[in-house]
């Protein structure tokens, strides 16, 4: 009786899933037709099968270079977030000091900040360095992250506060207490941060839209946004590549999709 | 760093080390003439030892924001208030830059289009909380799959996403235009046709952010306790009669949450105007958003204090906003 009443409910989910995903199928169609058959009218639902196109993507872009670029500027940002947000996460949720509250609320005023007011002295910055167009550039000012900071001091005060007491109990010092007992426990909110911050970096815009203007230092987002503006309407090809940029991102959702939808969740709660 | 942390910890030796009941009676025997004092600072900010790991551990990221982020913001608040020179002077202008923005004739059109492109991203939120609160009926395998199928759009790189739709939104080879051929309506040229392009981008828009909502309201629907709905039941309320005597109410936090984070990224919206329509488009002196001008100015045109100056108005218009969220959300948020 229970899967009668629930057959309209999978109706409605089933369409609204279709919605979802028909634009990556047809993503997925386009880029296995050749040109002529991309623009028939009326279209053609049939694949062609011309894988030739995948291959095409990495001669009409130097696509290889652009992803091994996305993929080093991820692992950098994601390890300096994790180690820098936790110390200070940890810090401003367990340890007393005297400024604490002041800075922490200086750390939230920054999160209230859109990113268009500090876009400009960065580039400055970058510029003064002599960083523009370099990977370090593009890297630099998100190895600190103020959400990040905020999310694992929650995290961190949210565990319980007799393991720590046993081992400061034990004469551990501060630091041995956080590295060995307290990141082990707050493992699950580091993995969070850390699929939401590589998240964030594959697909960040417009700062490397800035501050690289030499296809050999772009990540992948910002070399298809200036491809598209360019002689390319090749439809078939564009569709592969940006499947190819977008694939590495939905591998890691399918894999690690408790944590993500875990970190949000808990980032929607506080 | 394994290797370095038994050395410091060996380091301070047991006695000295921060323990919360050990602290006080050391502190206070050390200033003996004034152990009120001592005993209050101890117990508010803890053992200066304390203190000294403290700042330590949270001087890189204190550091990284001050020179990335704080500085800046001081910066961009400064030169909203200065001309540029061609070489790269800046002089003090007062509220020159303010004044020549609010009267850009491209203002009214660019606010207008930020404030549509907003509202309609708000229509996100009763389609994610109906779609969550059917997905929170179904149990088993299925639930899994329905939420990997609603959370790949949102896993999506922005720029791949905007190409794909650009494609489906084509107004000669268009799948969309192909499909409403069929029922007798001629498409416009979606994205290249400044009456319909903002339209065309909120509902990619909608489309991308769907799941992360869900993912919100999801988590909502799980706190809110079985015996509502059994009381309901029993009390003779059909399932819509429970959806919005008790679902909505007590989802209204997450209701809330997702409401301040919708308009606080729809006022910022930049990368779809960039990626679906480019600079070169037809439409796009029709469908520019604010966060749009910013970049146009700062980085193409060369007016950083103009830019700067938008820049400081954006940020004071997301202030007022989400405070007037907080005063109103009194009236209409239920915190169980």
């Amino acid at each position: 009786m229970r899967s009668q009443r629930l057959w309209p409910v999978h109706v409605v989910l089933a369409i609204g899933a279709a919605a979802m995903i028909a634009p990556f199928l047809w993503q997925l169609l386009t880029s296995l037709q050749t040109l002529g058959e991309a623009t028939h009218v009326p279209p053609t639902f049939l694949p062609g099968w011309r894988w030739s196109n995948y291959g095409e993507v990495f001669t009409s872009m130097p696509f290889l270079r652009q992803f091994l670029n996305t993929v080093v500027i991820t692992v950098v940002r994601v390890a300096a977030q994790l180690l820098f947000c936790s110390m200070a996460g940890y810090a401003f949720a367990r340890l007393r000091f005297p400024g604490r509250n002041v800075l922490f609320l200086v750390l939230l005023s920054v999160l209230m900040v859109p990113s268009q007011v500090y876009l400009l002295p960065q580039y400055q910055i970058l510029m003064h360095l002599g960083l523009l167009n370099t990977l370090t550039g593009i890297v630099l000012p998100g190895l600190f992250s103020a959400f990040g900071t905020f999310m694992l001091r929650q995290f961190f005060l949210s565990l319980p506060v007799d393991v720590e007491e046993a081992a400061r109990l034990d004469g551990a010092g501060p630091l041995r207490i956080f590295w060995s007992v307290m990141l082990p426990l707050a493992k699950p909110g580091l993995i969070s941060l850390g699929v939401l911050t590589v998240l964030w970096s594959w697909n960040d815009l417009l700062w490397p839209l800035v501050v690289t203007s030499d296809a050999g230092q772009m990540p992948l987002s910002v070399g298809l946004a200036t491809l598209q503006g360019e002689h390319v309407t090749d439809y078939p090809v564009l569709m592969a590549g940006s499947l190819l940029a977008s694939l590495p991102m939905i591998a890691m959702f399918l894999v690690s999709q408790r944590r993500i939808t875990e970190g949000i969740a808990f980032t929607g709660s506080k | 760093m394994p290797a370095t942390e038994p050395a410091v910890a060996g380091g301070s030796p047991p006695p000295a080390s921060p323990t919360s009941a050990a602290a006080p009676a050391a502190a206070g025997a050390r200033a003996a003439g004034r152990p009120g004092l001592a005993r209050r600072v101890v117990a508010r900010h803890g053992h200066p030892r304390e203190w000294v790991w403290g700042y330590l551990m949270v001087a890189p990221l204190a550091l990284g924001l001050a020179g990335f982020y704080l500085w800046p913001i001081v910066q961009s608040v400064y030169y909203s208030f200065t001309s540029w020179g061609a070489f790269g002077g800046q002089q003090w202008a007062g509220l020159a830059n303010y004044r020549a923005f609010l009267s850009d004739p491209q203002l009214p059109k660019a606010a207008w289009n930020t404030v549509l492109y907003s509202l309609l991203l708000l229509a996100s939120i009763p389609v994610s909380i109906v779609f969550a609160a059917l997905l929170n009926q179904v149990r088993g395998r299925s639930v899994g799959l329905y939420r990997t199928l609603y959370f790949i759009p949102v896993v999506s790189m922005p720029a791949a996403v905007a190409m794909v739709w650009r494609w489906l939104y084509n107004g000669d080879y268009g799948l969309i235009n192909y499909l409403l051929s069929l029922i007798g309506i001629h498409g416009p040229h979606w994205v290249s046709d400044g009456r319909f392009a903002v339209y065309a981008m909120a509902l990619v828009g909608i489309w991308a952010v769907i799941g992360y909502n869900m993912i919100i309201f999801a988590a909502g629907l799980k706190g809110i306790p079985r015996h509502y709905y059994e009381a309901a039941e029993l009390d003779g309320a059909g399932r819509v009669r429970q959806f919005f005597s008790i679902t909505l109410p007590l989802l209204s936090p997450s209701i809330f949450f997702v409401s301040v984070i919708t308009v606080i990224s729809g006022l910022q919206m930049f990368d779809y105007v960039l990626l679906m329509l480019g600079r070169s488009n037809p439409a796009l002196a029709d469908s520019k958003t604010i966060a749009y001008l910013f970049y146009e100015y700062v980085f193409l045109d060369n007016e950083q204090g103009m830019g700067c100056a938008i820049a400081v108005v954006l940020t004071v218009v997301l202030l007022l906003l989400t405070a007037v969220q907080f005063r109103l959300q009194k009236r209409w948020v239920h915190y169980a």
